[in-house]
């Protein structure tokens, strides 16, 4: 049976590092072994050689312009649009709009859709383990509107209650805003159920998608979402770029985000109008380049197909979690069934702080993230206040999860001597 | 010490033994009774915390306790500084903070300062780990700005 997210490449890691120069590096000199995943990726050669063959071979602004370069450039930076809608599922290309990222992308939202549609008394619903992107902008217009800011709760191993949730998501909520995945805790989120819910009420549902997009295949429909958040440098793509998808029929009622060139339709000295999706909310010269690129990062994914990238994630978490709850004196944040998660794995170690952890593992090549992650509440609610977390991708191998335990292992050695 | 193979030796520089040694057990930590100078410093970025207080009487340090929590360079630093600042005039503090600032910059001491600084000076290892100088400063920009505070009261 034929699936888009099966691939047309073979999953061979072997040759997928090869695509990635920078795992030839060596940190103090030891091999590297990348495991911030989840904070950005590493990119293939593919998406680097778009990036300079866009500056070397089409640079020119994008439309509008009747001249070769600027007619390949619009033409590269529309492929991409569709490359990204296709990826996601989206009915239509002119639903995804590029932004700086997925910050961006949130904010967007909150400053436009929710601006015009919540207002005194009303609920805004999200969990407690988003991102702090996905936490302040509701915080602060619920402050502004006299909204209601309540959160979904999860249990101790981070798994959302729906029943709970059912009584959360009320009449009076205009708006569920959820993290897919879990950038601490690993959890992966049940949308569809929460989508439906939201409906029900005649909500809206909000997708952060940072952590799922780069990771799983995602369905924008299947999951019957509002609007979709993510960015592309956690995807194998450059960093400055993001996306907003949303319905088209939400899109256009909403008022523009920022105001400019390329948004409009026509300007007079006394009043403006909006020009149509997707441009409407592209103000400016857009990020031309990143945009091609992160439709390259788009094909190498594509290539390998998502379902393999997922199984291959899922086997290695499920591998890692093994030997990381093997040691002793070391606690996983999030659900302990690996396959209620994703690639990202956030501990604990009972007398060795996240940072010592981490300057450790760094002389030994091995890169991991020590801190709050961006989701200060969610931590502090564990009574700590760090963790560490390493988070997995295509080009990461069992043998590099042996190298981070085994490090884990000489750092305990190091601080008992 | 360790190291081989594993690239951890490279660290010996940055965990001296006194500094795990003061990570392991640190000096004055017990609350002070009735103090004058009591404050709560943190990083959120990174965690650390501690609570200082001071008793200050004559223009000397006569009771001194910190606690906190947070990475090993952090704790061990301020059991240090809490080791130091004990029966120390305001200026003599303050001028030890300023040392210590300095050799963390990488800037020279004085003898006299490295003198007052003692076994403290260890702490200097942190500066070929630059992220974590902040962690090694915390305390003493916290102790050092509230006896300022105090000072100008």
């Amino acid at each position: 049976m034929s699936n888009s997210n099966s691939g047309s490449r073979q999953f061979d890691i072997d040759s997928i590092r090869a695509d990635f120069p920078i795992l030839q590096r060596k940190i103090n000199g030891q091999d590297l072994v990348y495991l911030d995943n989840a904070a950005t990726t590493q990119k293939p050669s593919q998406v680097i050689k778009s990036l300079t063959d866009y500056y070397e071979q089409t640079n020119a602004n994008v439309h509008r312009g009747v001249h070769t370069l600027s007619i390949e450039a619009t033409d590269g930076y529309e492929l991409a649009r569709t490359k990204v809608a296709k990826f996601i599922n989206a009915p239509r290309s002119e639903e995804v709009i590029w932004t700086r990222n997925t910050s961006e992308s949130l904010n967007l939202v909150a400053a436009t859709w929710a601006e015009a549609n919540i207002g005194e008394g009303d609920n805004i619903v999200i969990t407690m383990m988003e991102h702090h992107s996905n936490i302040v902008p509701w915080q602060q217009l619920a402050f502004k509107k006299g909204a209601e800011l309540r959160y979904l709760a999860h249990n101790d191993e981070g798994v959302i209650d729906l029943d709970d949730a059912s009584k959360v998501i009320d009449s009076r909520t205009k708006i569920v805003a959820v993290t897919h995945m879990s950038n601490v805790l690993g959890t992966i989120n049940p949308i569809a159920e929460l989508s439906a819910r939201a409906h029900e009420v005649g909500a809206v549902i909000l997708v952060d998608a940072a952590q799922s997009v780069p990771h799983m295949p995602v369905d924008v429909q299947a999951l019957d979402a509002d609007f979709l958040c993510f960015s592309a440098h956690k995807m194998l793509g450059p960093t400055g770029i993001g996306v907003l998808w949303g319905r088209t029929d939400l899109l256009e009622a909403m008022p523009p985000y920022m105001f400019g060139g390329d948004m409009i339709l026509e300007v007079t000295y006394e009043d403006a109008n909006w020009n149509d999706l997707p441009y409407k909310f592209e103000a400016g010269t857009p990020n031309i380049a990143d945009a091609i690129a992160t439709g390259a990062a788009v094909d190498y994914l594509t290539e390998l197909g998502m379902d393999n990238v997922w199984q291959h994630e899922q086997e290695l978490t499920a591998y890692a979690m093994e030997q990381v709850l093997s040691l002793d004196n070391v606690k996983v944040l999030g659900p302990q069934d690996p396959s209620l998660r994703g690639g990202v794995i956030s501990f604990i170690h009972d007398t060795i702080h996240p940072h010592d952890l981490g300057t450790a593992l760094d002389q030994q090549g091995i890169a991991i993230r020590t801190g709050h992650h961006c989701a200060m509440p969610l931590v502090r609610s564990y009574d700590i206040v760090a963790a560490a977390r390493a988070s997995f991708y295509i080009y990461n191998t069992k043998s590099e999860v042996d190298a981070f335990v085994n490090g884990m292992s000489e750092t305990e050695g190091y601080f008992s001597r | 010490m360790t190291g081989g193979t594993s690239g951890l030796g490279e660290m010996d520089e940055l965990y001296e033994a006194i500094i795990l040694d003061h990570y392991r057990s640190p000096r004055n930590t017990a609350p002070v009774e009735d103090p004058n100078i009591d404050l709560e410093v943190n990083n959120p970025f990174c965690g650390d915390e501690f609570h200082i207080q001071l008793k200050v009487e004559d223009d000397t340090v006569s009771a001194v306790g910190i606690t906190g929590r947070g990475c090993a360079i952090s704790q061990a630093s301020a059991s240090l500084l809490a080791e130091l600042v004990e029966g120390k005039s305001s200026t003599e503090v303050r001028t030890a903070v300023d040392a210590v600032r300095r050799l963390l910059k990488g800037e020279e001491i004085t003898d006299e300062e490295a003198d007052v600084l003692g076994d403290i000076e260890a702490i200097g290892g942190v500066r070929k780990f630059p992220v974590r100088i902040k962690c090694a400063l915390l305390s003493w920009v916290g102790l050092d700005d509230a006896l300022k505070d105090h000072l100008s009261k």
